[in-house]
């Protein structure tokens, strides 16, 4: 039985893949945090479609995936945060437009230039293929980007996420802090795209934020709460993904809904922690 | 608030001629105030008068479309919002949401021993020193508002601005709050309140302004809950008894005949 559990171990692409799936699981539920207090969930689902243009587009240009990919979702990250501050038009039909028509970009790249079907299949939901020591680091890079505007910034995201108006006449640059915080979101889905997929990468941005709240009334205590869940949902989702022979994605978020609903359960008596 | 003109030093805030309008619709026409140091002022008005739209053109978040507000270079502004704009359902406990005004950039994210100590003193000297690690959710109507009362005073301010500070809360809580609103201005704090309340709140504050897109009146409440300055604020016919030495406000209602009359057992 052990023998099974740790047979997975000798791959270098599994190690990898592990690494990154509880790199990306634990990224995705500190990010979370502010994505879920914020009702930003939509965001974060759009957003992960938009950077699949953006995918789609450097690989068949031939440029680094990574940078062309950077790039095109730090730009749709700033345009969705420019038209939900500007409040023209609903943000969430401005966001709808501007994810899903780079959404569909992707697909109509793909479909006209074709010859990526192994990586659209991975980029739409997910696979410990491939996954080589590059992305370990691009992913530990974007976590430590994450968690230093976490730590550095610490009060402004919180006052911003909680009060923006009245964090904005005491003293915090809203605008700036809204625009950091879109894009460590877009750089931690493009870090985590590659095990979790985009279609599914919103999952895990809500699912572990989302049981923390439940657990504590703490706003500290909740960060680490879904650092930490985010963390073994990727964690026990990559294993499962290897022994089930499953997309990471599916198992990784399929994981993260079985702790939601047994937390949910066990809680449902009181309510929200502090409530 | 009034409409008197101030030297420089006696002025915290002077709005001039201030228009402000949300598109096409102007919420504030031609509106002159001054808000001087130690002033505890009411804003009074019915809803969509602009009493909110005032306070953020005084807090700069709502700019003029023609007019000016100026401000006392280096004026130190705290607000309060209104309750029913908080998010209970956040996760911060009364010391992290007190803490969020202190807004200089530490290394680390956790409160420094003088930070907790000025915590704790704030909400002790509001009356709520032991909730500290409580959820905000869990406290009563008059404990929420200390708490943000507390979070504006942590920012050290001179004019604090509050937007319906007695909605929503009983008559003990009110009172309370009343006291301890005059305790502060008595400690030298400028207070500006917008309020429905005209018997429980503004009747009993040192100074008020009646508001409707424009100013109809501003004085003491011996001087503008008239029932002339109240007809034109409302739009509506009332009636200014005195109990007590106060002026008290009640409705004329010139319905039909069916609809019981409002009884007036209370007034001398």
């Amino acid at each position: 039985m052990i023998d099974q559990l740790l047979a997975p171990f000798e791959f270098e692409f599994f190690r990898n893949g592990l690494a990154v799936a509880t790199l990306a699981g634990a990224l995705c539920g500190l990010v979370g945090v502010y994505v879920v207090l914020k009702g930003m969930s939509y965001i974060g689902h759009g957003l992960s479609h938009a950077i699949f243009g953006g995918f789609a587009a450097s690989a068949l240009l031939g440029v680094n995936v990574l940078l062309g990919a950077g790039v095109w979702g730090a730009a749709s990250a700033l345009m969705i945060s420019g038209v939900t501050r500007r409040r023209v038009i609903g943000a969430d039909a401005a966001i709808g437009v501007i994810t899903t028509a780079s959404f569909a970009l992707g697909i109509a790249l793909f479909a006209v230039f074709g010859g990526a079907g192994g990586s659209f299949d991975a980029a739409l939901f997910g696979s410990v293929l491939g996954v080589g020591s590059a992305d370990v680091w691009a992913v530990a890079a974007v976590w430590v980007f994450a968690l230093a505007v976490v730590v550095l910034r610490y009060r402004a995201l919180l006052f911003t996420t909680f009060d923006p108006e009245v964090a904005g006449v005491s003293g915090v640059a809203t605008a700036r802090v809204d625009a950091l915080l879109m894009l460590v979101l877009a750089a931690s889905i493009l870090a985590s795209m590659r095990v979790l997929g985009v279609t599914l990468i919103a999952a895990i941005l809500v699912i572990p934020a989302t049981v923390a709240r439940m657990l504590t009334s703490s706003f500290a205590h909740m960060l680490v709460g879904a650092t930490a869940i985010g963390a073994v949902c990727g964690f026990v989702g990559m294993n499962l993904s290897y022994h089930l022979d499953v997309q990471s994605g599916p198992t990784i978020v399929l994981v993260g809904a079985t702790v939601f609903a047994g937390v949910f359960v066990a809680t449902r008596q009181r309510g929200p922690a502090g409530g | 608030m009034n409409g008197r003109p101030h030297r420089e030093g006696d002025r915290l805030v002077e709005l001039r001629q201030l228009t402000c309008a949300y598109r096409s619709a102007p919420v504030l026409v031609d509106v002159d105030l001054t808000v001087a140091p130690g002033q505890f002022s009411g804003v009074v008005g019915p809803s969509g008068s602009g009493k909110t739209t005032l306070l953020k053109a005084v807090l700069g978040t709502v700019g003029p479309r023609s007019g000016s507000v100026w401000r006392r270079p280096g004026l130190a502004l705290a607000y309060v919002p209104q309750v029913e704009t908080v998010d209970w359902s956040f996760p911060v406990t009364v010391d992290e949401c007190v803490l969020m005004a202190r807004t200089t950039r530490r290394l680390v994210p956790w409160a420094s021993r003088d930070e907790r100590a000025e915590v704790a003193e704030v909400l002790e000297r509001l009356g709520i020193g032991e909730l500290g690690d409580r959820h905000i959710r869990q406290l009563s109507g008059g404990q929420q508002q200390r708490v943000f009362i507390a979070r504006a005073l942590l920012a050290r301010p001179q004019l604090l601005l509050m937007d319906e500070p007695t909605s929503g809360v009983d008559v003990k809580t009110r009172h309370e709050l009343l006291h301890l609103l005059n305790d502060l201005n008595a400690q030298g704090l400028s207070i500006v309140v917008t309020t429905h309340d005209l018997n429980g709140l503004a009747a009993h504050l040192p100074h008020l302004v009646c508001l409707n897109q424009r100013v109809m009146g501003a004085g003491a409440p011996r001087d503008v809950l008239t029932a002339d300055v109240l007809e034109r604020t409302y739009g509506a016919e009332m009636e200014v008894l005195e109990h007590g030495g106060m002026p008290v406000v009640v409705d004329r209602y010139p319905g039909p005949s069916n609809v019981v009359p409002l009884r007036r057992s209370a007034a001398t």
